[in-house]
């Protein structure tokens, strides 16, 4: 660990913190449909959008209404990209004439970008066209961005609200999160990205004279004489800035933000780095503003502030020690290099860079990668997958890491009315059965996802074992990963494995579907709830929600709820390998 | 329910025409306006041929040549397949690799700097550190009948330091040093 990285990592959160309160002020602004100074421009075409698509803006929606209007919203867009994927040889914007998309490949692709998760099963320059890339992928981007967003702001207002039986309008939510949101501020940071190198073309493939041919031997002993170098092209700074900016991550490239086309300099790294937290930093603040306890919104933040700071220590330190196993190799950490564990690493991003990217990119639900987690040594790859398995409520992804934090808020106000022997109320409101039991659903349904599947994958040895690329505890790791992944709608991977079965192909796409959708219900049924609740005025028996004591309650509940789900496989895993590599044991 | 079915239909339909071509043919536009070569990859040109990207790495294994990281894209720093090598810490596969690559690499004196014996994350690295190039100046020096210190002075000069002097790491595209390289014996 180095000065210079500790300073990049401080420099990148002060600049959250800063940013997270004009943000935070601009998403109250827009939700709650008050004047801003985009209002001009987009004013006419939010009312253009709204007569086209036959919305009425000024109804109010049941939270099973908001919950139908965004399932069925979220079909047509699935169609919609499954069908571009399958046709995409007779579409336009296909250069190297790829092929149309085989079907459970198609399927678990548009089930992955509407969720907001991304995983990806293929390898971009050689599966997607320039089309499928804009139109089926990019577009998700937007779309499951403005849908968490909307998700949120319908569950802060069934905290704010009082005796009301509706939560707002999905329509209306969805719109004004990508027209004032999403939209504008993609259109910036594009044009900063291509400013730092990344390309937006439409281009074929170039191909490059090496300036040094090579003699290449293949897998079957034979040598060859390599010449050229192909290059893949692409509209790629236009998706990259939504991708970041929505917590999405499905990379234009196969190696996602470590590709130089993606994410050439430092600078562009750290405006991604930026990016992800932006939107969820300033929702804490908007949770806040919104249910009128500014300092309750801070004190989520908080929370948050301190887990992600304890992954990217953990992380860093991690990897600053490179592999006891590599011999004869200078690993240290000096004025002319980074040292450490190198490998899937880029050397533009050094080690600093590349754990805390791992740590952002999982503590929200992104997935978006700089270095490749599959190399990571044990406990260095053990935080990313932490952090999602604690819910992805570290920031979290837009929209989905609010409304995945105050699910925990909910259980944090329970034991704390447990421990005091009185009805727990969390901001006037009585916390009652009902509640606590949609979020024990919520809860309970993510950790049955990932072991359920988890466990069968290792049982059943004809199923997916034969894909690992790593053996030994690494490679339980990988197959956890995957569904953590999956179900927490991340979209990072332990990559090596081939995930391109039918078997992986399917029981993701379940894995990502029930991790969004299933786990949405019980999530908006606490807010239905929640809004038609009286307000209780508060006595010296409640639990203020706006202390440090409280924020320590909030960190408290979340590590011990992912501690006693998941450490049992844990230990199987990274925890198990760190000691086999202490010992020496190779696999 | 029906109503909510029309108009979601007709959302996808005129947001995906939006966001999914305006958008990136937008972008597209500006940036080809302002930033052209950018947009473009960033292609070098040397005598009518293109022969890289200033942003996209090569392989260079030869004892002229300042080598570029162990790549596993396609064959070798195929930019149309990038990819890392996903192998764990405790892989043999690895750790077999790396140690053919220290064997190839090393000088004989010092460990050899783990950056360019480790596969990079994108397979595409332009990059190395400072150090492994400092670390074969002797190697190409020697092939090239050259003095150590030219090449010394030859990759100082080719540096690029932390952006805005706090972001990221010092490094030296390899493509760079290397056409600098072959200038430099040309001119000789």
């Amino acid at each position: 660990m180095t000065l210079n990285g500790w300073l990049q990592i401080a420099v990148f959160m002060a600049l959250i913190l800063l940013l997270a309160k004009p943000m935070g002020s601009y998403l109250t602004l827009v939700f709650e449909r008050r004047k801003t100074y985009l209002d001009p421009v987009l004013g006419p075409c939010e009312r253009l959008l709204y007569r086209l698509t036959r919305v009425r803006p000024d109804e109010e929606m049941r939270w099973s209404e908001y919950a139908v209007a965004m399932l069925v919203f979220s079909a047509a867009t699935m169609l919609l990209t499954y069908v571009v994927e399958r046709l995409q040889a007779h579409l336009p914007f296909n250069p190297q004439h790829l092929a149309n998309v085989e079907p459970a490949l198609a399927l678990n692709t548009a089930i992955s970008f509407t969720t907001n998760t991304n995983w990806q099963a293929y390898v971009p320059e050689t599966t997607m066209s320039y089309l499928t890339e804009m139109l089926g992928l990019a577009t998700h981007n937007f779309w499951s961005a403005a849908v968490g967003l909307a998700l949120a702001v319908a569950f802060v207002r069934g905290i704010a609200r009082r005796e009301k039986t509706t939560l707002g309008n999905f329509w209306v939510d969805l719109t004004r999160g990508i027209l004032w949101v999403l939209l504008p501020i993609s259109f910036v940071f594009a044009l900063a990205l291509v400013s730092q190198g990344v390309i937006q073309n439409f281009k074929p493939y170039d191909t490059v004279k090496l300036v040094e041919p090579q003699t290449v031997t293949g897998a079957d002993g034979k040598t060859t004489t390599v010449t050229t170098q192909t290059i893949a092209q692409g509209p790629v700074a236009s998706q990259e800035a939504i991708k970041m900016l929505g917590t999405n991550g499905g990379g234009f490239f196969n190696t996602n933000s470590a590709h130089p086309f993606e994410n050439p300099t430092p600078l562009s790294n750290f405006l991604q780095l930026l990016s992800i937290f932006l939107i969820p930093a300033g929702l804490a603040i908007t949770l806040g503003q919104m249910v009128g306890s500014p300092r309750h919104g801070w004190a989520v933040l908080a929370a948050m502030v301190v887990l992600w700071f304890a992954g990217t220590l953990t992380t860093y330190w991690a990897e600053s020690h490179g592999n006891p196993m590599m011999h004869n190799v200078d690993t240290r950490a000096l004025l002319t290099q980074a040292g450490g564990n190198m490998e899937g690493k880029e050397v533009r991003f050094g080690i600093a860079n590349s754990a805390l990217f791992a740590t952002v990119t999982t503590d929200a639900s992104c997935g978006a990668v700089n270095s490749m987690h599959d190399s990571f040594t044990p406990l260095g790859g053990m935080v990313p997958m932490t952090n999602i398995l604690l819910g992805e409520i570290v920031f979290g992804g837009v929209g989905a890491g609010l409304y995945g934090m105050l699910v925990f808020v909910v259980m944090a106000v329970f034991i704390a009315g447990l421990m005091v022997g009185r009805t727990p109320e969390y901001l006037g409101k009585k916390i009652e059965a009902y509640d606590v039991q949609m979020a024990m659903l919520y809860l309970l349904i993510f950790p049955l996802l990932i072991l359920g599947f988890s466990a069968v994958t290792v049982l059943m040895p004809n199923l997916g074992l034969a894909s690992l690329a790593n053996h030994g505890p690494h490679g339980l790791s990988e197959i956890l990963y995957a569904y953590t992944s999956a179900t927490g709608n991340n979209g990072s991977a332990f990559a090596g494995s081939n995930w391109n079965t039918h078997w992986y192909n399917y029981s993701l796409a379940l894995a990502m579907f029930f991790g969004r959708f299933l786990m949405i219900v019980p999530m908006l049924a606490i807010a239905g709830n929640l809004a038609g609740k009286k307000i209780v005025p508060a006595s010296a028996g409640t639990f203020p929600v706006t202390t440090p004591l409280f924020t320590v309650l909030l960190t408290a509940v979340i590590l011990i709820v992912g501690a006693l789900t998941f450490f049992p496989v844990l230990s199987l895993g990274p925890v198990l390998e760190h000691l086999l590599l202490r010992a020496g044991h190779l696999f | 329910m029906r109503n909510h079915l029309t108009t979601a239909i007709l959302y996808t339909l005129i947001t995906g025409l939006v966001l999914g071509l305006g958008y990136p043919l937008a972008i597209t536009a500006i940036a080809h306006l302002v930033m052209p070569g950018k947009a473009s990859g960033q292609l070098i040109t040397e005598n009518g041929q293109i022969v890289g990207s200033a942003l996209i790495g090569q392989p260079f294994t030869g004892p002229g040549y300042f080598h570029s990281r162990p790549s596993v894209a396609g064959a070798g720093y195929d930019a149309g397949n990038s990819s890392g090598s996903n192998l764990g810490p405790t892989s043999k596969t690895l750790i077999d690799r790396v140690d053919a690559s220290v064997k190839a690499e090393s000088n004989g004196d010092a460990p050899v700097p783990v950056d360019l014996v480790t596969a990079s994350a994108s397979g595409l690295d332009p990059d190395i550190t400072p150090a492994a190039a400092l670390y074969q100046v002797h190697r190409v020096a020697q092939q090239r009948h050259l003095p150590d210190a030219t090449l010394q002075t030859l990759v100082q000069q080719n540096i690029t330091p932390r952006q805005l002097g706090l972001l990221g790491e010092p490094r030296i595209n390899v493509l760079a040093l290397n056409l600098a390289l072959d200038r430099l014996a040309r001119g000789r």
